[in-house]
C-alpha cells in the first residue's frame, strides 16, 4: 500500500506540473498582449513597456514560468484588476458558496441515487424500474441550465413558493464563519435564517444534483444486478436469509466499491455544473466569479481560480483512488 | 496466404442490427428531423430569425407565433429552427476536431509506443485532470468569447477521450492475425497503420462520436448561456436561453422552447449512441 501511495503521489506531482503548464500557457502565450489588456487601448508605448517590465513579460518564457510557479506555490497569483484584492483572496472568499452547493448536491444525489438504484435492480423489468430508468435518461439528457430555469419558472415565478435566487433574503445575512450560508445560519442559532438559507439552496441543489443522481442510480442498478448473480449471493439466499439482509450484507458490499468511486468522481461534473447553476441562481460562488472575471478580462482571478479548482480536483481524485485501493487491496498490489 | 485469413473481423450488418430497437429508431427520427430542419430552415421557419417587430414584443404563444416572441418581437419558433444550424456546426466542428486530433494522437501513441506514447498519454492525463467546463472556460478566456472559440474549446476538452479510446483500440487490433499477416508480407509501418489498423479501430470511435454529439450541443449551448459562446443576436439555443433567463418571471416561453430543442436533440443522440454502444460493446449494456 505504501508503495502504491508513493507511486500515486509521484503521478500527482507530474499532473500538477502539467496543470501549471496548461494554465500558464493559456494565460500567457496565446494571442493578445496582457499589458495592453490591463491598460486599455489608450495606453502610451511608455506605459506599456513599464508594465511589461513590472510583470516580467520582457523576460524569456521559461523565466516567466519559473516565476509563476514560485509565486503560485506561495499562494500569490496576482492582484484582481476588478477588486484590487489578491486574486487568491477573491477565490477563497467565493469558494465556500461553491463547496456548500457541491456538498449538498452530492449528498442528495448519493442519498437518493443509491436506494433508487438498488430498488430498480431488485424490481428489474417492473413499471417502477421503467419509470425510474426513463427519468434517469431525462436526467442525463436535460441541460442543467434549462432545468434550473424551468424550476425557477415553476416554483419561483408561477407558484411563488421559493425565492428567485441569491444565498439569503436581502438584509438577512448571518455572521460569516464558514462562508457557507446554511452552516453560518445554523451557527447563528437564528431559526428564521436557517429556514431562509435552506429555501434559497433547495432549487440550486436539485438542479446541480440532477445529472449525478441519474448516473449514480444507473451505476448502482447495474452493479447490484451484476453482484446479485454471484455465487455467494445464491448461497446466502439458499441459506434462507431474508432479502433485506442479502441486499445489505452480500450484494451492496460487493457493489460498493465501484459505486463509491463513481460518487467520488462526480466532483468534476459538480464543479462544472456549479458554474452554470451559480449563474442561474445568482449565487456568488467560484464558478460565477470565474465567468465574471473572463467577461471583464480579470486574468489574475481566472488564473487563480483555474489553478485552485484544478489542484482541488486532482487532490480529490487522488483521495478517491486511494480509498478505492484501501477498499480493494488487489488494486494496490496491481 | 488467402485473402480470407488476413481479413479483419468486420461486424457484418452490425449497424443495421443496432438500429432495429425502438430506442434507436426514436433517436434516428429525432436526428433526421434535426438534420432536416438544419438544411430546410429558410423554407420551414415562418419568419426571418432576426426580424424585429416591437408590437409583438414578449407576446405569448399564439397562432401567429406558436413559440411566442422575444423582447424584440422576434419569432421564437423561427429562432429555435435556425438554432439547429449552430448546434449542427458545433457537433461537426467540435466533435470533428476532437475526433481528428484525439484519434490521430491515440493512433500515433498506440502504434509507436515507447517515449512518444508516454508523452502523449501524460499530456492526455493532464487535460483529463481539469473539470471539463473549467478547461473550456480558460481556453475561451485566452481566445476570447465567440462561437468559433467556444467550439474550439469544446473540441479540445473532448480530445483526450478520443485519444485514449483510439490508443486502446490500436493496441487491441495490432495483435490480431491479419495485422501480423500484413507485416509478414512486407507492408510498411505507415501502410499497416493507415490501411489495416486505423480502419478497424474506428468503429468504437464513431460510436463515441455519436454518444458525444448530444453532450457537445449541451456544452456549446452552456458556454453561450454564460455569454462566452455565440453572441447576440445569433439564434443560438444557449444564447436564447440566456435571453429567457432575463425574462423568466414574465415570459416563460423564451427559455422553454430552446431548452426543449436541446433536450430533444440530446435524447435523440443518446438513444442512438446507446444502441450503437450496446451493439459494439455489449458489456456496457446494463448501464
Amino acid at each position: 500500500m505504501a508503495q502504491y501511495v508513493a507511486h500515486r503521489l509521484i503521478q500527482l506531482v507530474i499532473v500538477l506540473f502539467g496543470v501549471s503548464v496548461v494554465v500558464f500557457v493559456t494565460m500567457h502565450l496565446l494571442p493578445g498582449d496582457v499589458a495592453q489588456l490591463l491598460l486599455g487601448d489608450h495606453a502610451t508605448a511608455e506605459q506599456l513597456v513599464r508594465l511589461r517590465t513590472q510583470l516580467g513579460l520582457d523576460q524569456p518564457v521559461w523565466v516567466q514560468y519559473l516565476r509563476f510557479v514560485e509565486d503560485a506555490t506561495g499562494g500569490d497569483l496576482g492582484t484582481s484588476i476588478q477588486s484590487g484584492h489578491p486574486a487568491m483572496k477573491d477565490v477563497l472568499t467565493a469558494f465556500p458558496v461553491t463547496l456548500q452547493l457541491t456538498l449538498f448536491s452530492l449528498a442528495l444525489a448519493s442519498l437518493a441515487g443509491v436506494p433508487l438504484g438498488v430498488l430498480t435492480a431488485m424490481r428489474q423489468g417492473s413499471r417502477f424500474d421503467g419509470v425510474v430508468m426513463t427519468l434517469t435518461l431525462f436526467g442525463v439528457s436535460m441541460p442543467i441550465f434549462w432545468l434550473g430555469l424551468m424550476l425557477l419558472v415553476l416554483f419561483a415565478a408561477a407558484l411563488g413558493w421559493l425565492p428567485v435566487g441569491g444565498l439569503m433574503p436581502v438584509g438577512l445575512d448571518p455572521p460569516r464563519v464558514t462562508g457557507m450560508s446554511v452552516f453560518d445560519s445554523l451557527w447563528s442559532g437564528n431559526e428564521r435564517m436557517v429556514v431562509a438559507s435552506l429555501r434559497h439552496m433547495l432549487l440550486p441543489t436539485v438542479t446541480l444534483a440532477s445529472v449525478p443522481l441519474a448516473l449514480i442510480t444507473r451505476i448502482t442498478r447495474a452493479e447490484v444486478m451484476a453482484a446479485a448473480t454471484l455465487d455467494h449471493v445464491r448461497t446466502a439466499r439458499a441459506k434462507g436469509l431474508d432479502t433485506a439482509r442479502v441486499v445489505l450484507r452480500h450484494i451492496l458490499r460487493n457493489a460498493a466499491i465501484p459505486i463509491v468511486t463513481v460518487i467520488g468522481l462526480q466532483l468534476g461534473l459538480l464543479l462544472s455544473g456549479a458554474v452554470l447553476t451559480e449563474t442561474i441562481y445568482s449565487l456568488p460562488g467560484l464558478g460565477r466569479l470565474m465567468v465574471d472575471s473572463i467577461l471583464s478580462r480579470d486574468y489574475p482571478v481566472v488564473q487563480a481560480g483555474a489553478m485552485f479548482i484544478a489542484t482541488l480536483f486532482v487532490l480529490v481524485n487522488l483521495l478517491v483512488d486511494l480509498s478505492y485501493a484501501a477498499l480493494d487491496p488487489r488494486i494496490s498490489r496491481a | 496466404m488467402s485473402a480470407s485469413t488476413i481479413a479483419p473481423p468486420v461486424p457484418q450488418g452490425a449497424v443495421r442490427r443496432a438500429l432495429r430497437g425502438a430506442g434507436a429508431r426514436v433517436g434516428l427520427c429525432i436526428a433526421a428531423v434535426f438534420l432536416l430542419l438544419t438544411v430546410a430552415a429558410p423554407a420551414v421557419a415562418p419568419y426571418d430569425p432576426y426580424d424585429q417587430d416591437l408590437s409583438s414584443a414578449l407576446s405569448p404563444p399564439s397562432a401567429a407565433h406558436p413559440f411566442g416572441a422575444d423582447q424584440y418581437g422576434r419569432d421564437m419558433l423561427s429562432r429555435v429552427i435556425y438554432g439547429t444550424r449552430t448546434a449542427l456546426l458545433a457537433i461537426v466542428m467540435a466533435d470533428g476536431l476532437a475526433l481528428v486530433v484525439g484519434g490521430g494522437l491515440g493512433l500515433i501513441a498506440g502504434f509507436t509506443g515507447g517515449h512518444i506514447d508516454a508523452v502523449i498519454m501524460r499530456a492526455v492525463d493532464v487535460l483529463l485532470s481539469f473539470p471539463y467546463l473549467l478547461l473550456a472556460l480558460i481556453i475561451v478566456a485566452a481566445l476570447g468569447p465567440s462561437l468559433t472559440n467556444s467550439v474550439i474549446a469544446i473540441g479540445i476538452i473532448y480530445t483526450p477521450q478520443y485519444a485514449r479510446l483510439m490508443r486502446g483500440q490500436v493496441l487491441k487490433v495490432e495483435t490480431l492475425d491479419y495485422v501480423t499477416a500484413a507485416r509478414a508480407i512486407g507492408a510498411s509501418r505507415l501502410r499497416v497503420m493507415l490501411l489495416h489498423v486505423l480502419p478497424n479501430s474506428f468503429t468504437p470511435v464513431l460510436v463515441l462520436a455519436t454518444l458525444q454529439s448530444g453532450a457537445v450541443v449541451v456544452e456549446t449551448a452552456g458556454l453561450s448561456f454564460l455569454g462566452l459562446g455565440a453572441q447576440p443576436p445569433s439564434p443560438d439555443w444557449g444564447a436564447l436561453l440566456a435571453d429567457g433567463h432575463g425574462y423568466f418571471l414574465t415570459a416563460w416561453w423564451i427559455a422553454t422552447f430552446p431548452g426543449l430543442a436541446i433536450f430533444a436533440v440530446v435524447v435523440g443522440f443518446n438513444l442512438l449512441g446507446d444502441a450503437l454502444r450496446d451493439q459494439f460493446d455489449p458489456k456496457m449494456r446494463s448501464l
